[in-house]
């Protein structure tokens, strides 16, 4: 690959600057001139999506907590106030709570991404696990993030999901007290949930950068899968992907806002537009629809302990995937019958998050068990056998050469 | 500066100076941090005003047999029971076998008060408070509790019988004052 040769600044207050701190010759190489694959697609701009999710939800997060109010006897009533008497309080709050179910949707579909054309393959690994630790640190903001407004939903879903802790032997009770900071869940629960949930965000956007240090050292995959062997086969950065990803992001802003000005509660549970009652558990506690599949899974074993390490072990089998999948193709459309398997998972994955949603009875309990053997079976039976023995199609010479051939 | 050839004998045994400097530095360091640490992770447990053990009187004089009512003790609820004549019997004959968290019923009551029956009402799946104290609640298959969260069932002495829950619910510490009060914590 050409090595880079940074440009000579005319302006001189410029020169000057980049001269003590090379921040304009750092934005030059990596937004301008960064070559990128040329023929990576739209599942290559959920990425940036994402991060414009976490912008949304830092920036209207922060002015929220202008008003919010971490006080068990006035946290309900400080978030009706954002609602109905903050000036565009209703705007910020339904942007944020629509925004988290946003960051989950566009996460996935760039994690599935990933899945299919098997970006986690060397020498991705380490962004890939940088990705799976920002999706445990997004699924922490997310959930504390629920309890702040002190519905029932956000108290019993908070004792439920704390009380996870429990299982474990020994030290259970103390590290949920730990926890909790009480006996139950209580004010001092709900205060320092607070101050989880303003820096786990931040926690969020550092490792983000992280991740984009971590990618740009190795550079995008692509829908071929294989390696850049040259100029020809890259466009710079600017101006190809940034009105790319700015169309994209256009689209994606027009989907999110009908949700927020036209069925702002479509994700919201009712339950939760009822205060905190410690005394009266809900009928039926369902989390937010972003953890579904793992809820589902947790309810699979009839184990307090079990549900809770398959529940932990869905999300850490992630972690091991450039383990799992040794395929030298990355590319999940040269491999026609990965490309079944992948598509079993995805739909598998789906149904989950439906059982999730169903109560703690027949038949659900029993099809949440066989969708819960087709998710593991899918990381450790289906993924090692099929690098065995299925036979890849035949893969083009370079990401150029369909191009140039076609023509 | 030390010569890096330098050597230091410990028990008999010769060792590297600046070898014995690194590991002795780096190890302090991490028994300092860890000093320094003990009161961060000790500030988030139950602070000394939670964990005062704080007693309850509560009078069970107007409890009718067959009802229940629900106090809260440490901001936790504790249900009441006053069992009926068939209740204790169906609880005191279960055999301990068919248990998965074995209790007689005889170690949850208090002798000559076996009618009552007084246990954190909180579920020991996830935390869930089950339903069973109000008149037209469900009870489960075992006369005693369901809880609605995943399916757990509690008998007539509140133990776990079918469901996730892996153990009885719990018994606070009481004590009768007198007949007509009890005491908890
Ligand atoms: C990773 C990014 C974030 C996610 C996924 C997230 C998620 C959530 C969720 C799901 C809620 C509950 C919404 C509701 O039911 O009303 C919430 C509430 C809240 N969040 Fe965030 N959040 C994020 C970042 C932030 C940041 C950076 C702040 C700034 C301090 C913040 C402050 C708040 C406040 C004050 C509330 C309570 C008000 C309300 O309920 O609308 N959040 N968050
Ligand atoms: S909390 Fe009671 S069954 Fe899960």
């Amino acid at each position: 690959m050409s090595t880079y040769t940074p440009p000579q600044w005319n302006n001189k207050y410029v020169s000057w600057f980049d001269k003590r701190l090379p921040a304009i010759t750092l934005m030059h190489k990596h937004l301008i001139v960064y070559p990128t694959p040329r023929n990576i697609n739209y599942w290559w701009c959920f990425g940036v999506a994402s991060a414009m999710a976490l912008v949304i939800m830092l920036l209207t997060g922060i002015f929220l907590a202008m008003y919010y109010v971490a006080d068990t006897r006035l946290a309900f009533d400080s978030v009706e106030r954002i609602m109905r008497d903050v000036n565009y309080g209703w705007l910020l709050r339904y942007l944020h709570m629509n925004g988290a179910s946003l960051f989950f949707i566009l996460v996935y579909i760039h994690m599935f991404r990933g899945l299919y054309f098997g970006s986690f393959k060397a020498p991705r690994e380490v962004l890939w696990w940088i990705g799976v630790t920002i999706l445990f640190l997004m699924i922490m903001t997310a959930f504390m993030g629920y309890v702040l407004p002190w519905g029932n939903m956000s108290f019993w879903g908070a004792t439920v999901i704390t009380s996870l802790a429990t299982a474990i032997p020994g030290i259970g009770q103390p590290l949920v007290e730990w926890i909790w900071g009480a006996h139950s869940v209580d004010q001092p629960t709900l205060n320092r949930f607070f101050a989880w949930h303003y820096l786990f965000p931040i926690i969020i956007a550092a490792l983000a950068f992280v991740h984009m240090w971590a990618l740009h050292e190795v550079k995008s995959g692509n829908p071929l899968g294989i390696d850049i062997k040259g100029p020809r086969d890259t466009i710079p950065f600017h101006p190809y992907h940034t009105v790319k990803d700015l169309y994209f992001l256009t689209i994606v802003l027009i989907f999110f806002s009908y949700f927020v000005f036209f069925s702002p509660n479509f994700f919201a549970e009712a339950d939760n537009y009822v205060p905190a009652n410690p005394l009266l558990t809900p009928p039926h506690i369902v989390p937010e629809w972003y953890f579904l599949p793992f809820y589902a899974i947790l309810r699979a074993v009839d184990s307090k302990l079990g549900g809770v390490l398959l529940m932990l072990a869905s999300i850490l089998v992630l972690y091991i995937m450039p383990y799992l999948d040794r395929s030298p193709v990355r590319s999940g459309s040269f491999r026609p019958l990965f490309r079944w398997a992948f598509w079993i998972f995805v739909a598998d994955c789906l149904f989950l998050g439906w059982l999730g949603a169903q109560l703690a009875e027949e038949p659900y309990i029993t099809l949440i068990r066989i969708a819960t053997v087709i998710y593991f079976a899918y990381f450790f039976v289906v993924l090692p056998l099929l690098n065995k023995y299925e036979k890849p199609d035949p893969l083009p010479d370079s990401i150029s050469e369909p191009v140039t051939s076609r023509a | 500066m030390a010569d890096a050839d330098d050597t230091i004998e410990i028990l008999g045994l010769t060792y590297p100076r600046r070898d014995f400097l690194i590991y002795g530095s780096v190890g302090l360091g991490a028994a300092g941090v860890a000093l320094v640490a003990w009161p961060f992770i000790d500030s988030m447990n139950p602070a000394a005003d939670q964990r005062a053990l704080a007693t309850k009187k509560v009078d069970i004089s107007a409890i009718e047999e067959g009802q229940a009512i629900t106090v809260m003790w440490q901001g936790k609820p504790v249900f009441i029971r006053h069992r009926t004549a068939s209740d204790i019997e169906e609880a005191e004959n279960t055999p301990l076998s068919q248990l998965k968290d074995p209790q007689t019923d005889a170690e949850r009551v208090k002798p000559g008060h076996e009618q009552w029956l007084i246990v954190v009402g909180i579920c020991t799946h996830l935390g869930c408070i089950p339903l069973g104290q109000k008149p037209g609640d469900p009870k489960g298959d075992f006369n005693g509790w369901f809880c609605p969260c995943h399916g757990s069932h509690y008998d007539t002495s509140a133990r776990a019988r079918k469901g996730p829950a892996p153990r009885n619910l719990a018994v606070p510490p009481y004590e009768f004052l007198d007949d007509q009060t009890i005491q908890i914590g």
